[in-house]
């Protein structure tokens, strides 16, 4: 009898464990705490780490000497072979994430065993241009919110992993998708749209958290009548399918309760003739009053794009410290285009810019920040290509060594051949072609994230810059054979952590560039932005490459 | 009855449904090369026939130049479906991983085979690589030739255009495909290692050596590592004439490695 039962009892312990758990964080994650995120640095609450977005950790327990030790503590295998862009969340020793394309788990983030998981098969009426995929969560209370790739909203309860509701963002017939981390703001989900190859017109759009009701919508191509529609000039209907998606997460200064998101390319991408004007907000960052969605400053990075320079890296918000001892509110930009700018986030001014890789698109910028463009002759190679200068990849910045950290394509060139695009709903709207980035070359390089580099020296290299915000100079650059597709995640300690497409997890000294310690190769690509968290005062560091997440921490 | 009203509900339902989808695209317009490769055998056993292994086969219509009736990849997918009514483009049944491949194909011919390429005959261009050309001093063609660091040409004609191949003949050096570039390293003991590379990272480099042997160097290791933009491989541009080129072209794209695969 006793025998028969010891497995019920067995069960019965382990339930309790996990009840546990995750009652623990009942009183869940609150508007206040996601303010005060950096104060619960054992947990990483949103996409870039805090509204702040500087993918920083004040987790000290890793250090310059001591990266040498790191082990890898547990590894999770995602059941999906789409790419693994997924930014975990960790809220009280629970990991959250999604797997390609929409699938969400909670695990023990001590030892990467599995609570739950939720799994979402969206439509196959949706076409993203580029892979089906995520790139994370958000989380209010006791709720997830994951955006789809059918463009859809779903709220989950985080102890069961149920759906709580779901709402129809936009119509992935028309080619709209969604891949974007939410952001949540007091009582809202903001989330934007993909499908800039599509000519879909892109907005931001803010949800109810509790019910999933639309509160407020932005649209990022001005209708007629309102400020900067005379920007798609000819009278014709370019606005209505002109682009401008959103497919990264935004920013939030809770002083000024703006929040910041950066705005994709114009559609067709490489046909500006078709779509003349500067084609406001394409390629901008722009700065929302959180509570209304109404647009109070943008910043266009890239007027009329030739080239699909996308603006909608992670805005990086910053109080620097200035030489008279005040506190500069500044916004650093490492730009699809090749640019680093600085801008003041309180009204949008340009402060600075200046190239961080080889460009040849445009000679410099001018006062007010926009570009002094040198169209490349018809044929010949525009650098950055259009993969550009940086991309997706979410960039750092450090307080301790006031540099902002940035991964780029260097000496990557496009040939772009311009046709002309006629719109069809759901159909690819892309106004040309690529050529081929080794001019003269046989074949294109593959593209593909395969085991072998046939990208080559040939077709650019990777690296990661570290740059000054008051010079726009390189302080150091620490480069990679292959082209680089990882974030970059800095530490209180001044350790930098990245990856790339070869699989080896990097840790930098924030510092100087100097190589510390490199994980064995992970088999796959690293292209996602590093995070760190701690459980039962015990740091780890988490890294996805391939299919598998990737945790590492320090012997116990 | 029933089975035509599936076929034509599954036919629908994909033109509908399915936009191509190459999963590893890094954007939309950009091509894997596994899919490339895939599609131009594709085309050669399904396509070439009427249009050509240069693509310009039916008058008035060169796929290497543009696909007017087809202007975006989801078209182009539809277009080969369903054919071109009234002419002589029949329908098409692909599966989803056959339609991503020849529109990768398609929408790159014109970048991997341009010009118009003279094919020769194969009988000639065999004695032409196996003695004038003394192209198996380096490459193999059978499985029992010698080995070394030279591509093998066991598969090259299921792999490679005839523009491709006639390229490299005359042009090596400019033809040569990045990854494929020679190397030469030297090993802490002073052994030089030469050979062509393979796969490389920032840590260390894998490659063929001389001897056909295959090698995996720590580059930090090493007291020289230098990549050479030159081919080993001679021109033939002044050394065969035009007439043995197109034979030589036209013995390669026999080479198509085992039967079946």
């Amino acid at each position: 009898m006793t025998q028969r039962h010891r497995p019920f009892v067995v069960l019965s312990i382990g339930l309790g464990l996990i009840v546990t758990s995750l009652t623990a964080q009942e009183t869940g994650v609150t508007f206040e705490r996601l303010l005060n995120a950096v104060d619960e640095p054992e947990n990483w609450l949103t996409y870039s780490g805090s509204y702040l977005s500087q993918r920083h950790t004040a987790l000290d327990e890793i250090t310059t000497t001591n990266t040498g030790d790191l082990e890898l503590k547990w590894v999770f295998q995602a059941q999906s072979l789409q790419m693994f862009e997924t930014t975990p969340i960790v809220v009280d020793g629970i990991m959250y994430l999604t797997e390609a394309p929409n699938t969400v788990v909670a695990l023990d983030a001590k030892l990467g065993r599995v609570f739950w998981k939720y799994q979402y098969t969206p439509s196959q009426e949706s076409r993203p241009c580029c892979g089906r995929l995520n790139r994370g969560l958000g989380l209010l209370g006791n709720t997830l919110f994951m955006a789809t790739i059918d463009a859809r909203l779903i709220a989950i309860d985080a102890t069961t992993g149920q759906p709580v509701w779901v709402t129809d963002v936009a119509d992935p017939r028309a080619g709209y998708a969604m891949t974007v981390a939410p952001l949540v703001i007091k009582d809202k989900v903001i989330v934007g749209v993909a499908g800039g190859e599509y000519g879909i017109r892109g907005f931001i759009a803010a949800y109810d958290a509790e019910t999933g009701d639309e509160v407020w919508r932005f649209y990022t191509i001005p209708g007629p009548g309102e400020p900067g529609h005379e920007t798609w000039e000819g009278g014709g209907d370019a606005w209505m399918h002109g682009g401008a998606s959103v497919w990264l997460t935004g920013s939030y200064d809770p002083d000024l309760n703006l929040t910041y998101w950066g705005i994709g390319n114009p559609g067709p991408d490489w046909n500006p003739a078709q779509r003349p004007g500067d084609n406001l907000y394409s390629d901008s960052v722009v700065a929302l009053n959180a509570d209304t969605g109404e647009l109070e400053w943008y910043f266009q990075f890239t007027p009329n794009d030739d080239y699909d320079y996308d603006s909608v890296q992670i805005p990086v918000l910053v109080d620097y410290p200035a030489q008279d001892g005040s506190t500069l509110k500044l916004m650093l930009w490492g730009n699809r285009n090749g640019f680093f700018y600085v801008l003041d986030r309180e009204n949008g001014r340009f402060v600075s810019g200046n190239p961080f890789i080889f460009i040849n698109w445009a000679e410099g910028l001018d006062d007010n920040g926009r570009p002094i463009e040198t169209p490349q002759p018809p044929g010949t190679p525009t650098f950055p290509g259009v993969q550009g200068g940086t991309n997706w990849y979410s960039p750092s910045y450090s307080p301790n060594t006031n540099l902002f950290y940035v991964s780029s394509w260097e000496n990557n060139a496009t040939t772009f051949g311009v046709r002309e695009a006629e719109y069809q709903p759901g159909q690819t709207f892309l106004g040309g072609t690529l050529g081929n980035p080794i001019p003269g070359a046989p074949r294109l390089p593959n593209l593909k994230r395969g085991e072998i580099n046939n990208w080559t020296e040939a077709a650019g290299t990777g690296a990661i810059i570290a740059l000054d915000p008051v010079t726009g100079d390189a302080k150091w650059k620490f480069e990679m054979t292959d082209v680089t597709t990882s974030g970059i995640l800095t530490t209180v300690t001044d350790v930098l952590f990245t990856g790339g497409r070869e699989g080896y997890f990097h840790a930098l000294d924030a510092r100087n560039g100097e190589l510390l310690w490199r994980s064995a190769a992970l088999g796959g690509v690293i292209a996602m932005g590093p995070m760190s968290y701690a459980v039962d005062g015990q740091q780890f560091v988490a890294a996805a490459a391939g299919n598998g997440l990737f945790v590492f921490g320090l012997p116990e | 009855m029933t089975y035509t009203v599936t076929l034509i509900l599954g036919a629908a339902f994909v033109v509908t449904f399915s936009p191509v989808r190459a999963e590893n695209q890094e954007h939309a317009g950009q091509y894997a090369q596994a899919d490339i490769d895939y599609g131009l055998g594709l085309y050669r056993t399904t396509c070439a026939t009427c249009h050509a292994e240069d693509g310009a086969g039916v008058p008035g219509v060169n796929l290497r130049n543009a696909t007017p009736r087809a202007e975006t990849d989801e078209a182009l997918v539809q277009l080969i479906q369903t054919g071109i009514p009234d002419t002589a483009m029949p329908p098409g049944e692909y599966s989803q991983a056959e339609l991503t491949a020849l529109v990768a194909y398609v929408r790159t011919m014109g970048e991997v085979d341009p010009g118009n390429v003279r094919i020769g005959d194969a009988t000639r261009g065999e004695s032409i690589v196996m003695g004038k050309g003394d192209c198996t001093r380096c490459h193999r063609v059978k499985r029992a030739d010698s080995l070394s660091s030279a591509p093998a040409l066991i598969e090259i004609g299921a792999i490679r255009t005839a523009g491709s191949l006639e390229a490299s003949l005359l042009d090596p050096t400019g033809t040569m495909i990045p990854i494929n570039r020679p190397i030469r390293a030297v090993l802490a003991d002073g052994t030089v290692v030469k050979g062509r590379r393979l796969n490389e990272d920032t840590y260390s480099v894998q490659l063929i050596d001389d001897n056909g042997r295959l090698r995996s160097l720590d580059k930090t290791m090493l007291r020289e590592f230098t990549i050479l933009e030159t081919s080993p491989m001679p021109s033939y541009v002044d050394s065969l004439t035009e007439q043995e080129i197109a034979d030589v072209v036209a013995y390669l794209l026999t080479l198509r490695g085992v039967e079946g695969l």
